[in-house]
């Protein structure tokens, strides 16, 4: 079961026109992920995450141009015709969004929105359909779930509206739920409920995950394999455990280093990352990295590093002096 | 009255029993409710909480940017909450504020130059050439080119080079006191560095002293000699930042220092170790405030309000069954 191969992005690029040119927000991605398994995709604002995901869901900017192959379970999303598209959408591939009170629709109440999409996949009648929104409101953790069913999600704190958004996600018992930072705008002792509730639905239901996050710490427990993105391009990928063991690139490394810890004795000076990411307008030549990289060399600005393995096929990275090589000296 | 901080010296800044209402379609949200802390000169103060505990309320309240419905505010001896007018003004230019989203503080249609200038031309320094001087020191200090920089407009920068323009702004006038309401909770991870580091230097290069609220306890850590825990309007615990996350003798610090997310793949996040949600502030609990997610809660909690008291040498703690 877990050794298929649910979800197989392969060479995806997506470009947007912008009045300073085209900007590559996605630039030659490959990625899979089997059945029941996590991955999560972390990076910063502008690395091309949230780009990435709404490729996989076909949910695009109507002006971005995508190009390579999006296989969900022997179908190409990129070729699929929306109707067929439409049905696997909300059925079999999920979506759960940073911000639930836009993901929501304010004008109808929490019930109409899980009876929908119950009625619209499953082909339930209304009294079916009732009883499964409240057994599922009931799952997320949500207290007294029928009264839930007459209430607007403005009468809803911001974690029991995400609750009801997973809800609505997993409603339909999807093989592919993707998160795109489901807690990113929740407190910290929601986050860890929320997060929770992901991992236990999960694992109950065997659903394969993509968790997309800024948060190194939101993968670490929580993942199978983990995909590090910067500038559009994924430059960092392993199992989980084996990432946070041996990380080879240096970004890698520098982003969890920024990361103040918990751990941290007040006013220690924090190795920050100097400079910024480039601009996706301007492509540059060599590594993305390499401006703000303390191991750059030249040749790291005149080449593109591709995303390779070395000692295990399962760990890749993109860069030409890997952390732990001999050849690597900080400059 | 409780002495919180090394009794040497005056402290810079000191609340006493502040409290601070909202009037909201005929109810009251009990934003702040009788919070007391000092702060010594020279000294980073903390402040954590949820969303909606009251933290960026008592923030404003200090600046009297929001009234006080009772309760005092004395910067360097001086009762904020009893002034007026040009003294208010002038005790204010001593204090500044830097807000969390750095591009929405700064005004789109105004020229770096003239941004920063500002506080200066509103402090009454007439000559343009003394501003201009000033300006670009200051924007130097915080790793700008002031040459390069003085002419554009906001929207030509990143996130955290606007930050960087509002924390030139809140130095120009060389202020005793900044308040840094979630000055990086808008920036990306490795931005965030870059701008932590820069407050810690410029305290030491101005010589400031800082209340920095934020909800990230890691951040908060990283720059606080002591912290403050705030729960819906009243301070929870206080104490020096490095025995207080050790050693948490409230169980709502307990429970946020378990939330984070550790960064470790060996560190199995503990489940669900919190409860329930923040109540609302506009009927909040009767006696503990926390009492209804805490474990330990009981009767005594239910009639019974905690007050500060010492746990440990400078730590204090409002609650009836206190960790340590």
């Amino acid at each position: 079961m877990t050794d298929r191969v649910l979800l197989s992005i392969e060479n995806v690029a997506v470009d947007l026109p912008t009045p300073r040119g085209n900007l590559r927000a996605v630039d030659g991605v490959d990625l899979k992920l089997n059945a029941g398994r996590t991955l999560g995709i972390v990076g910063e604002s502008g690395c091309g995450k949230t780009m990435l995901s709404r490729a996989v869901l076909q949910l695009l900017p109507k002006k971005a141009m995508l190009s390579g192959r999006v296989m969900f379970d022997g179908k190409d999303l990129v070729t699929l015709d929306r109707e067929r598209l439409r049905k696997l959408r909300g059925r079999s591939l999920a979506v759960v969004f940073q911000d639930p009170m836009t993901s929501l629709n304010p004008v109808l109440t929490i019930g109409t929105q899980l009876i929908e999409t119950l009625q619209e996949h499953l082909e339930l009648d209304m009294a079916a359909a009732k009883r499964r929104s409240v057994e599922l409101l009931a799952a997320v953790g949500i207290p007294a779930p029928e009264q839930r069913l007459t209430q607007y999600p403005h009468q809803l704190s911001g974690g029991m509206r995400q609750r009801v958004a997973i809800a609505i996600a997993l409603s339909c018992e999807p093989e592919l739920l993707i998160a795109d930072e489901p807690t990113t705008a929740l407190d910290v002792t929601i986050q860890a409920q929320i997060l929770d509730l992901l991992a236990r639905e999960q694992r109950r239901r065997h659903m394969a995950m993509i968790i997309i996050t800024h948060d190194l710490g939101v993968v670490a427990g929580r993942t199978d394999e983990v995909a590090v993105m910067y500038a559009g391009r994924v430059v960092e990928r392993a199992p989980t455990q084996a990432l946070f063991k041996k990380m080879r690139m240096p970004y890698t490394e520098a982003l969890l280093a920024a990361i103040p810890k918990i751990d941290t004795a007040p006013h220690t000076v924090l190795p920050a990352i100097s400079g910024r990411p480039p601009d996706p307008t301007r492509p540059l030549k060599g590594c993305s990295f390499a401006p703000r990289c303390r191991y750059a060399l030249a040749g790291c600005h005149v080449e593109k590093p591709a995303l390779t393995a070395a000692e295990t096929p399962a760990h890749q990275f993109a860069c030409f002096y890997p952390i732990g090589t001999e050849a690597r000296v900080p400059a | 009255m409780m002495q919180q901080s090394a009794p040497s010296a005056e402290p810079l800044l000191k609340v006493d029993d502040l409290v601070v209402e909202y009037f909201v379609g005929g109810k009251t949200v009990h934003a702040v409710s009788g919070v007391s802390l000092d702060i010594a000169r020279g000294e980073t103060l903390g402040l954590v909480g949820e969303s909606g505990c009251g933290k960026s309320t008592l923030g404003r309240a200090v600046l009297q940017l929001r009234p006080a419905v009772s309760g005092k505010v004395l910067f360097d001896g001086n009762d904020l909450t009893a002034m007026r007018g040009d003294p208010l003004r002038k005790m204010r230019q001593r204090v500044q504020l830097i807000f969390q989203d750095p591009i929405a503080s700064l005004n789109p249609r105004r020229r770096i130059g003239d941004i920063v200038a500002e506080p200066l031309v509103i402090a009454g320094i007439k000559d343009p050439d003394k501003r201009r001087k000033m300006v670009c020191d200051v924007l130097s200090a915080v790793g700008l080119d002031p040459a390069l920089v003085i002419g554009r407009l906001p929207h030509e920068f990143s996130g955290g080079q606007c930050q960087r323009i509002c924390i030139a702004r809140a130095l120009v006038l060389n202020p005793d006191f900044i308040i840094c309401d979630e000055p990086v909770s808008a920036l990306d991870v490795s931005i965030r560095a870059q701008i932590l580091n820069l407050l810690e230097e410029m305290k030491a290069r101005y010589g400031l002293t800082l209340l920095f609220i934020a909800h990230d306890l890691a951040v908060v850590k990283a720059v606080s000699d002591r912290v403050a825990v705030m729960y819906l309007g009243r301070l929870c615990e206080v104490g020096p930042s490095e025995q207080l996350f050790a050693k948490p003798a409230h169980p709502y610090t307990a429970l946020l220092l378990e939330a984070i997310p550790v960064p470790d793949p060996d560190v199995r996040p503990a489940e669900s170790v919190a409860v329930g949600e923040p109540p609302s502030p506009i009927a909040p609990p009767s006696g503990c405030r926390f009492r209804t997610r805490c474990p330990r809660a009981d009767a005594r909690c239910a009639a019974e309000m905690p007050e500060l008291r010492m746990v440990a040498p400078r730590q204090y703690a409002a609650c009836h069954y206190p960790l340590t």
